[in-house]
């Protein structure tokens, strides 16, 4: 059994749940995940699945990721990660795995990549309160003070300013998985997921939910 | 076909009721009281239809005890089991939201006659 599968977010709807219940989905391509490799205790240290998502041209693929896939009989592959396993006997390279992972899971756990924001202020990037709007202030999105005066006489490392925000690897925890559509290769789970429409995610058995 | 609307489809009833904005209708939705359950009738005037395929909804409004009632329902709701039309009204625009402003009982129903009155003429000539 392997701990997770990679994916792609296809995006947002609406479904009826059978009660009325109106719940706000995502909906996420999940596989076919191709093994490309299979990472033992006694040869690498650890046990893992390196998992291949989305097929890649051959001519916009390197010698070596072509390579790399020959070994396993695949083609090469965009999105590229390692998941654990958990079986007894391991998966074989060359074998691949759907949606049907899921097939009797309630919840997940979803890695993505969010969407980019650029150079943001404090008040975007932390929450900052800024300054006020009006009575004769002018410091209207400021952060105000970063720190004391002599002692320490410099910046805490650390420190919230303004900054880059976004494209950072965020971890979606305890999504509930309302639809595993096994034909199409299809999860459906309720509320957001980070990143773009399109972007790849990789789709974990929930950590919590685990009994 | 992108996949969002293939599910959207799948999802949306085969066969929906027909009624236009400007209707009085009653609809009928079905409510779950534990175990029980039951039908529920809501009369009243549709005054908005917003939203497609999956996600329609329309508005209804009546009056109770002298105090405008308003409720929003999703078409494709499995608890929306059906949409009768009691009369059909002639109306000039999508959206009937200048009934909120007819506050007293009296000036919705006056437009409630003079509106029913249009829409049998019209149906006569057609």
């Amino acid at each position: 059994m392997i701990s997770g599968i990679l994916g792609k977010k296809i995006g947002m709807t609406q479904l009826f749940q059978k009660d009325g219940l109106l719940v706000p989905i995502t909906v996420l391509q999940a596989g076919p995940c191709h093994v490309l490799q299979v990472k033992t205790r006694e040869k690498d240290g650890y046990p893992a699945v390196q998992l291949g998502f989305d097929d890649k041209k051959e001519k916009s693929a390197s010698e070596p990721e072509i390579g790399h896939a020959k070994k396993a009989a695949a083609t090469p592959k965009r999105f590229i990660r390692e998941v654990s396993y958990t079986d007894e006997t391991p998966p074989q390279p060359g074998q691949s795995f759907g949606v049907e992972v899921f097939a009797e899971i309630k919840k997940v756990d979803v890695i993505g990549l969010t969407k980019g924001k650029g150079f943001q202020g404090g008040m975007r990037r932390w929450g900052f309160r800024g300054g006020p709007d009006t009575h004769g202030s002018t410091r209207h999105r400021s952060p105000g003070s970063i720190g004391s005066n002599t002692d320490p006489g410099r910046v805490w490392k650390g420190k919230r300013m303004a900054g880059h925000m976004g494209v950072e690897r965020v971890t979606v925890q305890d999504l509930k998985v309302v639809n595993v559509d096994t034909k199409r290769n299809l999860l459906m789970v309720r509320g957001a997921v980070p990143g773009v429409d399109g972007g790849y995610v990789i789709i974990r058995r929930s950590i919590k939910g685990k009994k | 076909m992108n996949i969002l609307d293939v599910l959207e489809k799948e999802n949306q009833k085969a066969t929906l009721p027909q009624f236009d904005v400007g209707d009085t209708v009653e609809v009928y939705t079905k409510i779950i009281e534990g175990e029980k359950e039951r039908t529920q009738i809501f009369n009243g005037v549709v005054i908005a239809k917003k939203g497609g395929g999956l996600k329609e909804v329309f508005v209804a409004r009546r009056i109770v005890q002298g105090e405008g009632v308003e409720r929003v329902f999703a078409l494709h709701s499995p608890r929306l089991l059906d949409v009768k039309v009691v009369r059909s009204g002639k109306v000039r625009r999508a959206k009937l939201y200048y009934l909120r402003e007819k506050a007293s009982k009296e000036a919705a129903r006056l437009k409630e006659k003079f509106v029913e009155k249009r829409g049998v003429v019209e149906k006569g000539q057609a």
